[in-house]
């Protein structure tokens, strides 16, 4: 490129012979060699501006086509990965807590119909109803000629009856392939499985959703994908559930009762071995909800949790425990149990009388109402409040289920001194047999809060302290007396030391009052008593004990030979060593050295 | 030279296309194969949680309580209780040895402390 002079020598030589300024010239060159420049640079710059246009082009076109492309295909799985076993199930399986399959998920089929594709509708109809017994003929051949294009005929088939309906051959009834969700155990711990049902449906797949119990509450996590197919590891026992169950059923037949209960818990740490309400239902097949009559009268209805009644002499332990442990009395106080006891209008009577005073020890033993609202009446409302509300006695357990919640203990809104003194004896203040499982285990494990769960844990759960172990000492001393010389004699189980205390409670009327002849009779236990690992209540409704020459309906009399009979033979499940009486003719000789 | 240059190119290309062309297929086959194995693996994995609810249905303790029940005479099965556990001091000390025995504690001269 040639450069232009500024100052061209030619130019400045005439206009300084002309008397001109040379400066105007070089300034009018230096203006005209800018000017080039810029034009230059503008150039460049639009070129750049070009080319990075088309690079924006070509990059935003690239990605529009690649997403239009993706949205277009079909979508495919990865076929050079690996496939993993969870996404086979759409439900995780529940499992006890050794393992055994509690809640396991099945491939089975539904039937439906296209009636339009069929070729012989009475024929079908008929060979249908002969397969489906609750399919009626005139219903199916009905649905067949309505002009319907699709009909839903059976939600779950077993493999006969598939093969059975092939064998009708109609191109018109066609299969979907279901998940079911299989309990194998039947009727054993229904109420904690709850059950399950189908959600969304569609031809290809159905949603299989939790009902109630377990399922209901955890069904996030059983569906929940990210937990590859993890089991729900229960704390139930299986085998301890089964026996239980087995008992328990056999006790309520034998005692008479409509209904009966039956909590195992492990004090140390809340765990829920074994829960039983009977009647009970088959998970498989739940039966829809009563729409009629009191729903507490349904299979469905799980006593253990949602029962909420007043349980009588059960909560004199908690009142001589909290007087222990504030320092009140001791067992071996003497405190004045002459019967009635007279309070204003009201008088607080006894089984029967049982003299003019009695030691702490021998109130629970013997069951003195009397004594125990003496005892109350010391304690006073508000401490009383406060310690059954620490126990966990006002509100709902906070046990995993989905029907916990709604069992709020009924409790007295108002509490004055005749309400501590009914609630000191078990009268007034209605409560679970979960929440009197969770509360003895509280009372008997040293004296830390006990927190149901129906989850396996890893260890002791040590909850907040309520009574001192020495005062949990002293409980346990005076609930041993109770099976030792006092109301649950029957509950001796040889090579288990078992205490415990017995509740008989008058049902109330629902329209007003208490019956006479009818009882909620509960035993709550604890075993081994000296180092206690479980705690077991047993609960029977309206039992009358008839093998004696009169009836008797005291918790005595019914729950304790069944709550015993459970312990004989759930301990040696449960790997209790029994107590051995190592007596003097053993064959041994001491060996001394 | 250019000439042999470019033949050599030429074989060289035909000889990657060949080799391409192997692996193109041999990929698919081994996709398809795996496909297969995924579906039986997926049918196996099926079968095994089927027969795990078989295994957990024959086995529930209703049934087993019945069986038991059932071949009580042949089987001699009892419910689990306390009377059949015992403790290791219970158990009878070994009976003396018939001849010779080597020396047991006993035999060893006292030792005073």
């Amino acid at each position: 490129m040639t450069r232009t002079p500024l100052r061209p020598l030619a130019r400045i030589l005439s206009a300084r012979v002309k008397g001109e300024n040379p400066d105007v010239i070089e300034v009018e060159n230096l203006h005209q060699r800018h000017e080039t420049m810029r034009d230059r640079a503008r150039q460049g710059s639009e070129g750049r501006l070009v080319v990075l246009v088309g690079c924006f082009v070509v990059a935003f076109g690239l990605i529009g086509a690649r997403m239009g492309l993706m949205a277009a295909t079909e979508p495919m799985e990865p076929t050079s990965a690996a496939m993993g076993a969870q996404i086979l199930a759409q439900r995780a399986d529940i499992v006890d807590r050794n393992g055994r399959v509690l809640a396991t998920n099945l491939v089975t089929s539904a039937l439906y119909a296209q009636p339009h594709l069929m070729i012989d509708k009475p024929r079908a109809a008929r060979s249908l109803a002969m397969i489906f017994p609750d399919l009626k003929e005139d219903w199916l051949l009905r649905q067949f000629s309505e002009g319907r294009k699709f009909v839903w005929l059976k939600r779950k088939l077993s493999p006969e009856q598939m093969q059975q309906v092939h064998d009708i051959g109609d191109p018109g009834l066609l299969f979907g392939p279901r998940e079911m969700r299989l309990y194998p155990n039947g009727t054993l711990a229904a109420h904690v499985l709850g059950g399950a049902g189908f959600g969304r449906e569609g031809v290809r797949s159905a949603e299989v959703i939790g009902t109630a119990g377990v399922e209901k509450y955890f069904d996030a996590f059983l569906r929940d994908p990210a937990q590859a197919g993890a089991p729900l590891e229960l704390s139930i026992d299986l085998t301890v559930q089964a026996v239980a169950q087995e008992v328990l059923a056999g006790g309520m037949q034998m005692m008479n009762a409509r209904a009966a209960t039956a909590v195992l818990m492990d004090v140390a740490s809340g765990e829920v071995i074994s829960m039983i309400s009977l009647p009970d239902f088959d998970p498989n097949t739940r039966p829809a909800p009563p729409t009629s009559g009191d729903p507490g009268d349904s299979p469905l209805f799980n006593r253990a949790v949602q029962g909420v009644y007043e349980l009588g002499s059960i909560f004199k332990i908690f009142t001589m425990g909290q007087a222990i442990d504030i320092g009140l009395v001791t067992p071996k106080t003497v405190v004045n149990t002459q019967s009635p006891m007279v309070w204003g209008k009201y008088k607080i009577r006894d089984y029967k009388n049982y003299g003019r005073e009695l030691s702490i020890e021998d109130v629970i033993v013997k069951s003195s109402n009397v004594g125990t609202a003496r005892v109350a009446l010391d304690i006073g409302a508000e401490r009383q409040q406060a310690f059954l509300k620490e126990l966990g006695l006002f509100e709902p357990t906070p046990v995993e289920l989905v029907e916990a919640r709604g069992a709020r203990p009924i409790v007295p809104r108002k509490w004055p001194d005749l309400t501590t003194m009914t609630v000191s004896y078990g009268h007034g203040l209605s409560a679970s047999p979960l929440h009197l499982a969770a509360a003895y285990s509280t009372m008997v494990n040293g004296g830390t809060k006990v927190a149901p769960t129906l989850l396996r844990q890893k260890g002791p759960v040590i909850g907040t302290r309520v009574i001192s172990p020495e005062t949990s000492a002293m409980v346990r001393g005076m609930m041993r007396q109770v099976v030792v010389r006092g109301t649950a004699s029957f509950a001796e189980v040889v090579g288990y030391p078992v205490g415990g205390k017995t509740g008989t409670a008058d049902k109330p009327d629902p329209r007003g009052g208490y019956f006479k002849d009818r009882v909620i009779a509960t035993f709550a236990s604890a075993f081994p008593i000296d180092a206690p690992r479980y705690v077991l209540v047993v609960t029977l409704d309206e039992p009358v004990n008839m093998l004696l020459s009169e009836p008797h309906r005291t918790a005595g009399w019914t729950a304790v030979p069944v709550a015993a009979e459970i312990t004989r033979r759930v301990a040696p499940l449960l790997g209790l060593r029994p107590q051995l009486d190592l007596g003097p003719d053993n064959g041994l000789t001491l060996a001394r050295n | 030279m250019r000439g042999l240059f470019l033949s050599l190119a030429t074989l060289a290309v035909m000889a990657l296309a060949f080799w391409a062309y192997r692996e193109n297929y041999a990929t698919q086959e081994a996709q398809r194969d795996l496909r297969r194995m995924n579906a039986e693996i997926a049918d196996l994995r099926e079968a095994l949680a089927v027969q795990r609810a078989e295994w957990a249905y024959l086995n529930r303790p209703d049934r087993l309580r019945a069986l038991a029940d059932l071949n009580f005479d042949r089987l001699n099965l009892l419910p689990l209780s306390s009377e059949q556990l015992s403790d290791v001091a219970l158990l009878p000390l070994a009976p003396a040895p018939l001849f010779q025995p080597t020396p047991t504690l006993s035999d060893l001269p006292e030792v005073s402390q």
